[in-house]
């Protein structure tokens, strides 16, 4: 192959590989404006939503509140390490129920969703396309994005911040019990350690602590983060089953690659807009 | 349920189609289409693998957009309808695919009256009837397979539920996608037979696509045979066998 035509098919590959990413994006919004629509217009399933709520909330308890209980005690003893250089130990509750409701919370609540319901959706949906159901329900004369998306969206977005809330309770929880029984600090010490940082943080509109607009904001964005993109791998899913498991990874990769990138993004948002 | 079969021949086409193309990019998967189907006929599309037959169905139903020409059911052209107007014209068809497509995770039950929670204001009681009513005209026993899930039925059953999933809002066209694929000979037969059911006793307008010649000679009261993206021949299964056509000729010998 010449130098001339190696590169002609470099571009070639290059611009179709462009291409095919700008399409994706508009194909995902496109299915955002569907989604969006779907949520406020007849017909509604609540059952299906019912369902999916038993799906991604009830069932991915157990492992929130393993993720949050491990990573509160985590999080005390890494930082009683440094703090106990500056006699600092009596902070801990601080430095824990910041990270946990700030960050590490919603985050590691969304990856952990996302490892368990959005990859289920992602498997579900591919699975029912691959046999043909999707187009099953198109010939009933049903909307697939109606039937399938929107529970699963609306669903999402309720289940992510409580599941969320979960995981910030048992991590500080579990950064208590490092507390008291390693660092020997008080119940009592620890709590209002806890209390005054995420008290202190300031206020959006007098009222509503910061903290609480963090916490509760980032989850409702990953939920619907998740349920979009897993929703939207599962949907374009061809191949057979060999194309269910290849949709179900790339949802999983995309929406974690999509959590903490919106994380950083709002994170910016809120210290510039709201600290 | 049914219409009057005596006004079949005098009926425009339920179904039709008129010099309808399609291509992907470069690739014409279909060149001129013509065809057309009336109530209490059962059209057989005939050819080999890959000559477009599942495509023409896609293309009824709207599940594909043609490059060019009309589809027309019921006089209208499901081709230039607006979303709302598809979704109501597909309510006039039930479709059967290949690999059955019932919910997997729904009971013969849900399966079966899914179109009627859909699409009508039955109550439990009437809808409930219906669903047995179907199931024993497509012979099967409504207590032994009512709360069974797809997963539990054998192919031949599968392709029941699927048909009777397919006729309970009674529909006027069914379509049916490669039906007897994979399936033993006396299963094979057992659809037939119910296909003919359909035709003789719902005078329903059927689109059978297949590639089994025998299968078409018995539930045929026309077959078309698609070559390279066209129709080659169109006409009573008799007209095919003393078609002189070379590749008909192929294709039945």
């Amino acid at each position: 192959m010449s130098e001339a035509s190696a590169r002609r098919t470099a571009f070639r590959l290059t611009r179709d590989a462009v291409l095919g990413v700008a399409l994706a994006v508009q194909e995902y919004f496109a299915l955002l404006v569907r989604v969006l629509r779907a949520c406020f217009t007849r017909p509604f399933y609540p059952g299906d939503l019912v369902q999916q709520m038993d799906t991604i909330g009830v069932a991915s308890l157990f492992i929130v509140v393993l993720t949050g209980f491990f990573t509160g005690m985590v999080l005390a003893l890494q930082s009683a390490v440094e703090m106990e250089q500056f006699g600092a130990t009596i902070y801990i509750g601080r430095l824990v129920g910041a990270s946990a409701v700030r960050e590490l919370g919603p985050v590691l609540t969304a990856l952990m969703v996302t490892g368990r319901a959005g990859a289920g959706m992602a498997a579900a949906i591919g699975a029912m396309k691959v046999t043909e159901q999707v187009d099953a329900l198109r010939t009933m004369g049903v909307d697939p994005v109606r039937k399938l998306v929107a529970p699963r969206f609306i669903a999402a977005l309720i289940m992510m911040p409580l599941l969320t809330v979960v995981a910030d309770l048992i991590a500080i929880f579990g950064g208590l019990l490092i507390a008291v029984l390693k660092l020997g600090l008080t119940a009592d010490l620890y709590m209002r350690s806890v209390y005054t940082t995420l008290a202190d943080n300031g206020f959006v509109f007098q009222y509503i602590p910061v903290d609480l607009v963090q916490g509760l904001g980032k989850p409702i964005v990953f939920g619907a983060i998740m349920a979009l993109t897993s929703c939207y791998y599962g949907i374009r899913t061809e191949g057979g089953t060999e194309g269910v498991g290849r949709s179900t990874t790339q949802a999983v990769v995309t929406t974690s690659i999509l959590v903490l990138a919106s994380d950083y993004f709002m994170t910016q948002l809120i210290i510039v807009f709201l600290l | 349920m049914a219409d009057d079969p005596e006004s079949t021949h005098l009926s425009p086409a339920t179904v039709s189609l008129h010099d309808v193309w399609l291509a992907f990019g470069d690739h014409e998967v279909l060149r001129g289409i013509s065809l057309d189907v009336r109530r209490g006929e059962t059209l057989c599309i005939l050819g080999g693998s890959g000559v477009g037959k599942s495509t023409i169905l896609r293309l009824i139903l709207r599940l594909l957009h043609a490059t060019a020409g009309d589809v027309l059911i019921e006089g209208r052209d499901i081709t230039t309808v607006s979303h709302d107007d598809v979704l109501e014209l597909r309510e006039r068809m039930g479709m059967v695919f290949q690999g059955s497509a019932l919910f997997d995770s729904l009971s013969v039950r849900d399966n079966v009256s899914f179109p009627l929670y859909e699409h009508t204001r039955q109550t439990e009681d009437e809808i409930d009837a219906r669903v047995r009513q179907v199931l024993s005209f497509v012979d099967l026993e409504p207590e032994d397979v009512l709360e069974l899930l797809p997963a539990e039925l054998s192919g031949g059953m599968r392709k029941r539920v699927a048909i009777a999933r397919a006729i309970v809002h009674e529909p006027p066209i069914l379509l049916f996608d490669e039906p007897t694929s994979g399936l033993d000979p006396i299963t094979t037969r057992t659809i037939d037979d119910l296909i003919l059911k359909l035709r003789h006793e719902l005078n329903v307008c059927s689109i059978v696509v297949t590639h089994d010649l025998a299968s078409a000679n018995r539930i045929a009261t026309e077959s078309a045979l698609l070559f390279d993206g066209e129709v080659i021949f169109n006409g009573t299964p008799e007209e095919m066998y003393a078609s002189e056509v070379e590749y008909v000729q192929a294709f039945i010998a």
